[in-house]
């Protein structure tokens, strides 16, 4: 009975943080207008998918360099769902998405199951680089190099005729967003998430505990092959095509940095790797237009200074920004702690 | 729907109140180039100055040549602003890198026109990459100007009204070169090389080719032998050289990037084959192939005769052609405005695009509106530009150069134009002609009259 | 015939050069337990350095030595400046910080010495041989790589197997707390370790740049390619890798050459994870267990 409430009381408290979020980004949908809509769904898709990431290799600690692989089984699946059948209802394409996905990521994740380290790492890596040429071997299905146009999903008629399509995608991303975090979240506090960590600290005593390792890790290949399903889809329609350049290495190593930078092993961190993914490039692009340097130079100051970044985060904050942050505020806390403690005890021997 | 640029939209009428106010007549009559003052009458369009933006690839496999396009572009815009501007405003170009990532593009793109309220998107480049956005530009009604890609999906007037392309599409290049071969190469036996399967550029150019040359009087050996865009493909061409070697083919006829020509070339010399190679335009850059091929790659001198006779053709005056008035005046703007660019096909394409941009501009009038510049194209053919072969440009089509011209590379690598300027359209069995116009000369200052 | 020809005679040249950046990463790994993402890279650039010192009147041959040792300096800095501090971190920091310097590498090279696709020289002719009219589709430079590779190897076996100093990197790399106390200097034989490996870096540059030519992404795929013949035979192994590579690059010429060169990689994939599947620890695993 206490093993049941205690994740009912988890849930509330996940839903508490999260439905006031959901309102407060409804609000920032209004204020900043449409280029800002178009990020904040980005930093939604890409959340999701880092959150599914998060679940295997932070918290299950499978690395996969080829996420954007699932990604691309998720997009274009919904793609080319689309191309067949255009009038499809738009959730019946998420959920087509996350079910192929889902599947794909079950086959991958037996195999997987087998690997570790970075026999893992080189498999999916090879899978992050090979998957995307089938979609130009298939090309009279899959649409080659050319790829397979989506058109953006259009805002009911009952919320008015300017209502922004940038505004519907982003409050259609944000409640997959929010809807993944929390059944994530829920997950990772559960005794699911205790198997899922206990494989990652000690694979050996997970087993003499009698948990089953390879199912385990099945398990979280085809949780977060569902988000990144998920996340693929809703990526397809964010971007507006889905070719085989989009879903290049380029995309799992984004993915693996937006986890490491926002912090290894949270959720939180995903969301903020998320963020930096979407916000970094809008930061730099302008970058050394105006300075009058050779064109070698400013076309690539701002790859240099994403390349710098990773390394210089990973020097100076190794446990990402989540985990800076939380460090900072737990020995925030303690001093304070600390000084009550003190203050009692002065008190005494007075 | 044009709800999405607020705050262009509340100045564009606030400068028109205020004019109206003294100057009853002024404001209703934009695009005419009367004495009227210069006024915010589009989105990026301010009294002083026109921004306008792109896509490109600074960085990434596609950055080697084509992140020359965008600066040699801006190097043009420097030379028009240096020299009065365009109706008195100067010409702001913005483009950023999308790394030949459609992803990118799309973020990039709404980059472009939410933030930054740029007027019109100019020679972005790609083909996947521009796909991603091309919807969305055409909905937001931002003109879409001269796509650096020669894809034929540009002509797509009814659903994209806003979008021209601007280089010869790949099919009508393809029927042009498969012409020459037919004429040139009558009863040998020809094969393709090409970049694909399942991609629009070695697709849409042996359509072209096929369009010609299936109809005889050359002897075709299929397969086409394709070759992926891969960094290290580059090393695996030989075995496609020698099967091609193997059956005899003495025309290549290959639809391949800069990179893969050379491949291509080199790997045919290794194996002591030597037919002729007739190439797209795209693939065919005398000055981008001399410099990756004859740096010594091939571990001795090369063969004085390797890239003598290479076939490509040409919708602009020849790169080397330094007693042509276009080429230095494009060749001297580069130099005093980029110095640190190579003087080559892709600077050359940049300049020249920038320059049917500025007779677009002008075309549109003193206070155009964005439906203005789309109207000025589609009724000009801008003969009077660098291009050797008018546009195609119409209200029901907005593909670019509608023609080509033959060009052969002679000794010490200097291209010379064989034969006429021919023209002609996409369609299978569409007429190859001879164009007769005239090469145009630029003006004096370099800069489009009006 | 004559297309199996070209296609093995391709395979194998390619696949000894994959052999190199896999010896790289194998190097590294017994080392450090990391992967080097920015191998290919660091390969890259200094090719790169080797370029820039031939355009300035330098021979081809000191050229070659100034870029390996160009490599050496490189792998020995970043294993003492960057790598050294995270060390101790979770691996995943190390990715992370690897891809971080692969980025930065790519976007410093054409900043520093242009951007544009430039020729690489080969120190032989790459023009194919011949006895008679035959045509034997190997060149001079062909025999070249084979023979740098092999000879590589050997020298590196020697230098492991019968030096004091490669004994103690060997120790380092296997019980550092022992060695430690051995009064070896681990740290020491860790920068020793990564100067090596970026040394074959390097040397992989120098080799495969004349093929595929030269520009800031020309390594990515050759990374990706010795990554996957290092663990197809083994990661713990030289051997393995240096046999695993030559398989890879064989598999990618048959299958670019017979069933099409857009399905080159997903074949790579195939046989990889069908092997990872039979000996998930790579072909030579279980000598190498046995050895341990």
């Amino acid at each position: 009975m206490r093993a049941l409430r205690a994740p009912r009381a988890t849930a509330l408290r996940h839903a508490a943080v999260l439905l006031p979020l959901a309102a407060v980004l409804v609000v920032v949908t209004y204020v900043f207008g449409a280029f800002t809509d178009y990020n904040i769904a980005g930093i939604a898709i890409y959340a999701i998918a880092a959150a599914g990431l998060t679940v295997l290799t932070g918290i299950n600690g499978q690395l996969s360099l080829g996420h954007g692989a699932l990604m691309a089984v998720g997009a274009y699946t919904t793609s080319l769902l689309l191309k067949e059948q255009p009038s499809l209802p738009f959730l019946l394409t998420l959920l087509a998405a996350i079910v192929v996905t889902g599947a794909a990521g079950g086959i991958i994740g037996i195999a997987a199951a087998r690997l570790r380290g970075p026999y893992l790492a080189g498999a999916t890596l090879a899978l992050a680089v090979g998957l995307p040429q089938l979609a130009i071997h298939f090309g009279s299905v899959l649409g080659g190099n050319q790829g397979l146009n989506v058109a953006a999903p259009q805002p009911p008629a009952a919320l008015g005729g300017d209502f922004p399509p940038e505004r519907w995608l982003a409050w259609i991303a944000i409640a997959a967003a929010l809807i993944s975090l929390f059944l994530l979240a829920n997950l990772v506090r559960g005794a699911a998430g205790r198997t899922l960590r206990a494989v990652h600290d000690n694979e050996t005593a997970a087993r003499l505990a009698g948990i089953d390792v390879a199912r385990v890790q099945v398990l979280a290949f085809v949780v977060s092959a569902v988000c990144a399903g998920l996340a693929g889809s809703l990526f397809a329609y964010w971007v507006g095509i889905t070719a085989p350049t989009g879903f290049g290495l380029q995309l799992s190593l984004q993915l693996l940095s937006a986890i490491v930078i926002g912090g290894l092993g949270s959720l939180t961190g995903a969301v903020v790797g998320a963020f930096v993914l979407v916000y970094l490039p809008v930061w730099t692009s302008g970058l050394a237009s105006n300075l009058s340097l050779s064109s070698d130079v400013t076309n690539n100051l701002p790859l240099a200074v994403y390349g710098a970044v990773l390394v210089v985060t990973m020097l100076l904050f190794p446990r990402g920004i989540q985990g800076t942050a939380a460090a900072a505020l737990s020995a925030g806390r303690r001093r304070l702690l600390n000084r009550r403690v003190n203050q009692r005890t002065s008190e005494v021997t007075t | 729907m044009n709800v999405r640029t607020p705050q262009a939209t509340w100045w564009a009428k606030g400068a028109c109140m205020g004019v109206a106010a003294v100057l009853v007549a002024a404001c209703g009559s934009t695009g005419s180039t009367g004495s009227t003052s210069n006024q915010a009458s589009a989105p990026g369009i301010t009294a002083t100055s026109v921004t306008i933006g792109s896509t490109q690839p600074l960085t990434g496999p596609a950055a080697p040549g084509y992140s020359e396009i965008a600066p040699a572009s801006n190097a043009y815009f420097k030379y028009v602003n240096a020299h009065g501007g365009v109706f008195g405003r100067s010409i702001n170009y913005k483009f950023l890198d999308d790394g030949y990532n459609p992803t990118n593009t799309a973020s990039l793109t709404r980059q472009l026109v939410l933030q930054d309220s740029v007027y019109a998107d100019f020679d972005s480049l790609g083909t996947p990459t521009h796909l991603a956005v091309v919807d969305y530009l055409n909905q937001e009604k931002v003109p879409d100007l001269f796509v650096a890609s020669g894809c034929n999906c540009w002509n797509n007037v009814s659903a994209h009204p806003y979008t021209f392309g601007w280089q010869p599409n790949y099919t009508s290049e393809g029927k042009i070169l498969g012409n020459y071969i037919k004429q040139t190469y009558a009863g040998q036996k020809v094969g393709y090389f090409a970049q694909g399967p399942n991609d629009e550029f070695g697709d849409d150019g042996i359509a072209g080719l096929n369009d010609v040359l299936k109809g005889g009087g050359v002897t075709l050996v299929s397969p086409t032998q394709f070759y992926a865009p891969t960094a290290a493909g580059a090393a695996g061409v030989k075995a496609e050289m020698a099967a091609m070697q193997a059956a005899g083919v003495q025309v290549v006829a290959s639809f391949s990037i800069p990179l893969f020509t050379a491949a291509a070339i080199a790997s045919a010399a290794s194996i002591n084959y030597h037919p002729a190679f007739v190439v797209s335009n795209v693939g065919a850059d005398p000055p981008t192939l001399t410099a990756i091929l004859t740096g010594g790659s091939l571990g001795v001198t090369l063969p004085a005769a390797l890239l003598t006779g290479l076939t490509s053709d040409s919708y602009l005056p020849l790169v080397s052609d330094s007693s042509n008035p276009w080429i230095s005046l494009f060749k001297g703007i580069a130099t005093q405005y980029a110095p640190n660019l190579p003087w080559d096909g892709n600077v050359l394409y940049g300049e020249a695009v920038a320059y049917t941009f500025v007779q677009s501009l002008k075309a549109a009038g003193q206070n155009p509106s964005r439906a203005d510049i789309v109207h000025a194209i589609e009724s000009s053919h801008f003969t009077d530009g660098p291009g050797l072969a008018p546009f195609a440009f119409s209200a029901s089509n907005h593909l670019g150069y509608t023609g080509v011209q033959v060009a052969v590379l002679g000794a010490g690598n200097v291209q010379k134009a064989v034969g006429p300027v021919y023209t002609t359209d996409l369609t299978a069995g569409g007429a190859i002609t001879q164009f007769s116009g005239t090469p145009s000369t630029p003006p004096s200052n370099g800069i489009p009259s009006d | 015939m004559r297309t199996f020809l070209i296609l093995t005679v391709d395979g194998v040249t390619n696949g000894f050069i994959y052999a190199i950046v896999a010896l790289a990463l194998v190097m590294i790994w017994r080392a450090t337990r990391v992967i080097n993402y920015a191998q290919g890279a660091m390969g890259m650039f200094t090719t790169y350095i080797a370029l820039y010192a031939i355009s300035h009147g330098v021979t081809y041959w000191l050229a070659f030595v100034i870029a390996l040792g160009a490599g050496f300096l490189l792998g020995a800095g970043i294993e003492r400046v960057l790598v050294r501090p995270v060390e101790s971190r979770p691996p995943l920091n190390i990715v992370i910080l690897t891809l971080g310097l692969l980025i930065l590498l790519e976007a410093l090279a054409p900043m520093l010495f242009g951007g544009q696709v430039k020729s690489f020289p080969a120190p032989f002719s790459r023009i194919d041989l011949s006895i008679g009219t035959t045509q034997l589709y190997i060149s001079p430079f062909d025999i070249f790589v084979v023979g740098a590779v092999l000879l590589t190897m050997v020298v590196l076996v020697l230098f492991f197997q019968r030096t004091t100093i490669g004994l103690r990197m060997r120790a380092a790399a296997f019980g550092p707390e022992i060695s430690r106390l051995l009064g070896v200097r681990v740290g020491r034989m860790l920068t020793l370790g990564w100067g090596l490996a970026a040394l074959l870096g390097a040397l992989a540059g120098l080799l495969i740049a004349p093929a595929i030519f030269l520009y800031p992404n020309n390594m990515d795929e050759i990374l990706v390619f010795g990554f996957t013949g290092a663990i197809l035979g083994g990661l713990d192994s030289p051997v393995g890798a240096v046999v695993g590579a030559i398989l890879v690059g064989l598999v990618l010429s048959y299958v670019g050459g017979y069933a099409g060169s857009d399905l080159e990689t997903i074949g790579g994939l195939v046989i990889l994870i069908a092997v990872l599947m039979i000996r998930p620890q790579g072909l030579f695993a279980a000598q190498r267990q046995r050895q341990a």
